[in-house]
C-alpha cells in the first residue's frame, strides 16, 4: 500500500462538517497575544471573581512559568506560547434561550446539531465558543430535582462555597505544566452538582468549539456527584482548520461521593492543527463508580490520561478509550488508575488505530498502594496498524506494592489481515470499505458503550478518518 | 422465458498459478456456464483451493500463465470486489473471522455494493431483515446470527451454513463452493445441499463444487465431474465418475501423473 503524493494528500481528513468559521469582528473582547500576570488578572477582573480565585490563578501562572516543558511524551517543543491569544469573548454569555444567542453563534450550534440533540435526548446542554459559554440550559424537570449544571464561571458566582471547597483539590494548581496553565487562564467549562440520591436518566452535554485562530481554549470542569447520585456527562469538541496551531488545555475534576456513579464521555474531534493537552482526574469514594469513556480523534498532538483514584473501599473505576492517529498526528493517550483502598476494582481498555504517518502511544499507570488488599484490575491495550508507515508504542507502567492484588495485563498489536480483506472484498466491498469495516469492528467494544446517537456519530467520524486511506 | 437472458460463462484456460514462486496449478482448463453444476475432486494438496482463490483474485496468488475469462473477457488484474460485481462468488473452505463486525450489517453492505454496481437501489434495513429472516429459516440457522460478529466463534458447521446464507442473499451467477460439505452433520448436509440445489435452479447459478465426498453429489446431481491431481485436471466425466472415484480412490490417476 505505497501511496503516491496525490493519494497521500487525499488521506488528509475531510472535516467539511466541522470546518467552518466565523470572523471575529463582532467579538466583544479579544486579548493581545501572549501571557503574563496582567493577562491573568484581567481575565479574573472581567469575570468579577473573588480574590481567592485571582490568587489561585496567579499561583497557577507562577507554576506554569517554573515548570519545564515535559519531554517524556509527544513533541511539544514547537508550541509558541507568545503567539497564543489567551482570552476571547464572542458575545454575551450564559443565555438560556436560543433566541437570545447571536445569529452566528446559533448557526455554529445548529451546524453541530446541538439544538436538535437537546430536544431529543439531553437533560441539559452548554455550548462554549472560544473562551466563553454562550448558551446554557437545563430542562425544567431536571432543574426541579436540584441538579446544577452551569458554566464554571456561573458556578463560581452562584456556589462560591462549594467551588472553593473542591476547585483544584483533585488536580492541584501545580500538578503539571498544562494544568498550571489552565489554572491561570481558565474560562468556561462546566460546573455540575448532582444532589444526594438523584439519578439523572438523560445525559448532560457540553460542547466546546474553537472558532478563532492562534487561540488557547482553557475550559475548566468540576463535577460533584453527591452520595448515591448518578449522572452521565458528555463533551464534544471541534474546531475549524487553520494553518497555524491552537492550544486546547482543559482540566476536568470529578468528585464521586459514596455510592455515586459518574460517567464522563468525550467525543473529541479536533482539527489537525490543535495541541490537545488535557488533565482529567476523578476521586472515587466508598462504593462509587467512575467511568471515563474517551475518544481521541483529530488534533496534531493529544496528551491525555484520564485517571481515577480509588480512595475508599468498594470504589470502582473504568477507563475505555479509543485513539485514532491519522497522518501527521500523535495520539499519546492512556489511563491511570490508583488503588489506594482495599477491595477496589478497575478496568482499562484502550484501543488505538494508526494510519499513514500517524503514531498512537498508549501510556498508562496502574498503581496499587501497600495494604490495598484484594484489589482487582485488568488492563487491555489493543493497537491496530493500518499501513506500513503507521506506528504504535505502549508504555504501561504497573506499580504494585501490595502482594495480595489480582492484576491482568494484555497488549496486542495487530495489522489488518490480507485474508480478512480478501474475504470482505470477495463479497463486493471495495478495499477501502473493507478496511473501514474492520476498523469499525475493532473499535466495536468502545462503540457499544456509547449512547446510540453518539455511536452513530462516532462511526461516521471513523469513516471520515478512514476515507481515502487505501491507495 | 421473456426476451434474451444473458448467461454468464466462467472460462479458465491453460492456467498456471504460483504461490511464493512455487507452482501449484499447472496448466488447468475448465469452463462453467450459468445453470451447470460441476464437481471438482482431487487429493489433498492438489491445488483445488488455490484454483478457487486465483479465480476470485486473491493478491497472494500469482498467475504465471493462461487466462481467466468471464463472458470472453479477461478478469486478470481486477480486484476481488470487481469479480464479485461480475457475478462470481466463493464459499470459503476456511472463512476469515472479522471481530466486531455484525453479520447482518456486513451482509447488507455487501448486497448493496453489488446492487450499486448494477445501478439498483440499495435495500433498506427493514427489507433486508425480511430477506435475511427468510433465508436463515431455509437454512435452519438461529435468529441470533444477525447480531453475531462475522464468523467469530462460529462452529465449523455454522461457518459452512453461513457461507451458503451469503450465497442465498448475494445471488451470484457463478459460485465456487470450496468443501462446503465438510464439517456438516448429516442433517445439515441435507439442508445445505437442498438450498444449493434450490438456488442453483431458482437463480440459475452455475456451481463449481469442490468436494471429497459422494454424499453431497448425490443431492446435487452434477452435470460434470473433474478430477484434479497435482495442479491439473486429469479426467472429466459425468456423475458416474464420482461414484467410481468413491469406490476406487484417486490411485489410478495419481499413478498416471507420476508415470508421466
Ligand atoms: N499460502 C501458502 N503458502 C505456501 N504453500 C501453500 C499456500 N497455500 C497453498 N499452498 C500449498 O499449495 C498446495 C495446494 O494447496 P491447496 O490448498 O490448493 O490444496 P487443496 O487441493 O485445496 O487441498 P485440500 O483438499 O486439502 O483442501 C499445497 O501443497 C499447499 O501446501
Ligand atoms: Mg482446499
Amino acid at each position: 500500500m505505497i501511496k503516491t503524493e496525490k493519494e497521500r494528500q487525499a488521506t488528509e481528513m475531510s472535516y467539511d462538517k466541522y470546518d467552518f468559521r466565523y470572523d471575529t469582528n463582532d467579538y466583544q473582547i479579544i486579548f493581545n497575544r501572549g501571557l503574563n500576570k496582567d493577562v491573568v488578572k484581567e481575565i479574573s477582573r472581567i469575570k468579577n471573581e473573588p480574590e481567592w480565585m485571582t490568587e489561585f490563578r496567579l499561583k497557577g501562572l507562577k507554576s506554569f512559568f517554573e515548570k519545564p516543558m515535559p519531554q517524556w511524551g509527544a513533541n511539544l517543543n514547537d508550541i509558541n506560547f507568545d503567539n497564543i491569544i489567551y482570552y476571547m469573548k464572542p458575545s454575551d454569555t450564559n443565555k438560556k434561550n436560543w433566541d437570545d444567542v447571536p445569529s452566528y453563534v446559533k448557526e455554529t450550534f445548529d451546524k453541530l446539531g446541538i439544538p436538535e440533540a437537546e430536544r431529543k435526548f439531553l437533560a441539559g446542554v452548554g455550548g462554549q465558543i472560544d473562551s466563553e459559554v454562550i448558551y446554557h440550559n437545563v430542562k425544567k424537570e431536571f432543574e426541579e430535582k436540584g441538579i446544577v449544571f452551569l458554566s464554571m464561571d456561573e458556578g463560581l458566582k452562584q456556589y462560591p462555597e462549594l467551588v472553593k471547597k473542591y476547585f483544584g483539590t483533585v488536580i492541584p494548581y501545580n500538578d503539571n505544566k498544562f494544568a498550571a496553565l489552565n489554572t491561570a487562564t481558565w474560562s468556561g467549562g462546566s460546573y455540575v452538582y448532582i444532589p444526594k440520591n438523584v439519578k439523572v436518566d438523560l445525559p448532560l452535554q457540553a460542547y466546546f468549539r474553537i472558532n478563532a485562530a492562534d487561540f488557547g481554549q482553557f475550559e475548566r470542569t468540576l463535577i460533584i456527584a453527591d452520595e448515591g447520585s448518578q449522572v452521565s456527562y458528555l463533551e464534544g469538541c471541534t474546531a475549524p482548520r487553520y494553518s497555524s496551531e491552537s492550544l486546547h488545555s482543559a482540566v476536568v475534576e470529578i468528585i464521586a461521593l459514596p455510592g455515586s456513579k459518574v460517567q464522563y464521555i468525550t467525543i473529541q474531534n479536533w482539527a489537525s492543527n490543535i495541541y490537545n493537552l488535557v488533565t482529567k482526574r476523578a476521586f472515587a469514594y466508598k462504593d462509587a463508580s467512575v467511568y471515563w469513556i474517551d475518544c481521541n480523534l483529530g488534533s496534531k498532538v493529544t496528551m491525555k490520561y484520564p485517571s481515577i483514584y480509588l480512595l475508599e473501599e468498594g470504589a470502582r473505576g473504568e477507563v475505555l478509550s479509543v485513539a485514532f492517529a491519522g497522518n501527521g498526528q500523535h495520539q499519546d493517550a492512556g489511563a491511570k488508575i490508583i488503588h489506594v483502598a482495599p477491595n477496589t476494582t478497575s478496568t482499562i481498555t484502550s484501543k488505538s488505530i494508526s494510519k499513514s504517518s500517524g503514531r498512537a502511544t498508549y501510556r498508562g499507570l496502574l498503581k496499587v498502594y501497600p495494604n490495598a488488599k484484594n484489589i482487582k484490575s485488568s488492563v487491555k491495550c489493543d493497537a491496530l496498524l493500518i499501513d506500513k508507515e503507521s506506528r504504535t508504542d505502549t508504555y504501561p507502567t504497573i506499580e504494585i506494592e501490595e502482594p495480595d492484588a489480582t492484576v491482568t495485563h494484555e497488549a496486542t498489536v495487530g495489522k489488518i489481515g490480507e485474508d480478512q480483506i480478501f474475504y470482505l472484498t470477495s463479497r463486493g466491498l471495495s478495499e477501502a470499505e473493507a478496511t473501514t469495516l474492520i476498523v469499525l469492528g475493532f473499535v466495536q467494544p468502545f462503540t457499544k458503550s456509547l449512547p446510540m446517537e453518539y455511536a452513530v456519530e462516532f462511526n461516521r467520524l471513523i469513516e471520515l478518518e478512514m476515507e481515502g486511506s487505501v491507495g | 422465458m421473456y426476451g434474451e437472458i444473458k448467461m454468464t460463462t466462467l472460462e479458465i484456460k491453460d492456467l498456471n498459478v504460483s504461490i511464493k514462486d512455487k507452482e501449484i496449478v499447472k496448466g488447468l482448463s475448465l469452463k462453467v456456464k450459468q445453470g451447470e453444476v460441476h464437481a471438482l475432486m482431487g487429493p489433498n494438496g492438489s491445488g483445488k483451493s488455490t484454483l478457487s482463490f486465483a479465480i476470485m483474485g486473491h493478491p497472494r496468488y500469482q498467475i504465471k500463465n493462461g487466462s481467466i475469462l468471464i463472458d470472453n473477457e479477461s478478469i486478470l488484474g481486477t480486484s476481488p470486489d470487481e469479480r464479485a460485481k461480475k457475478g462470481l462468488f466463493l464459499s470459503f473452505q476456511y472463512p476469515s473471522e472479522i471481530p466486531g463486525v455484525k453479520y447482518s450489517n456486513f451482509l447488507r453492505l455487501a448486497l448493496n455494493s453489488l446492487r450499486k454496481a448494477k445501478s439498483l437501489e440499495p435495500v433498506s434495513v427493514i427489507d433486508f431483515h425480511k430477506m435475511f429472516k427468510e433465508q436463515i429459516k431455509n437454512l435452519g440457522i438461529d435468529d441470533s446470527f444477525a447480531s453475531r460478529y462475522l464468523n467469530e466463534g462460529f462452529s465449523g458447521g455454522e461457518k459452512k451454513r453461513s457461507e451458503i446464507l451469503q450465497l442465498s442473499i448475494l445471488k451470484p451467477n457463478i459460485a465456487i463452493l470450496d468443501e462446503t460439505d465438510s464439517g456438516l452433520d448429516i442433517d445439515a448436509l441435507r439442508i445445505v445441499a437442498e438450498n444449493i440445489n434450490r438456488l442453483a435452479k431458482e437463480e440459475n447459478i452455475g456451481v463449481l463444487i469442490i468436494t471429497h465426498y459422494q454424499r453431497i453429489l448425490r443431492h446435487l446431481h452434477p452435470d460434470f465431474v473433474h478430477v484434479m491431481v497435482d495442479g491439473k485436471i486429469v479426467k472429466s466425466g459425468g456423475k458416474k465418475l464420482a461414484e467410481e472415484l468413491e469406490e476406487k480412490g484417486y490411485s489410478d490417476y495419481v499413478k498416471e501423473v507420476i508415470a508421466e
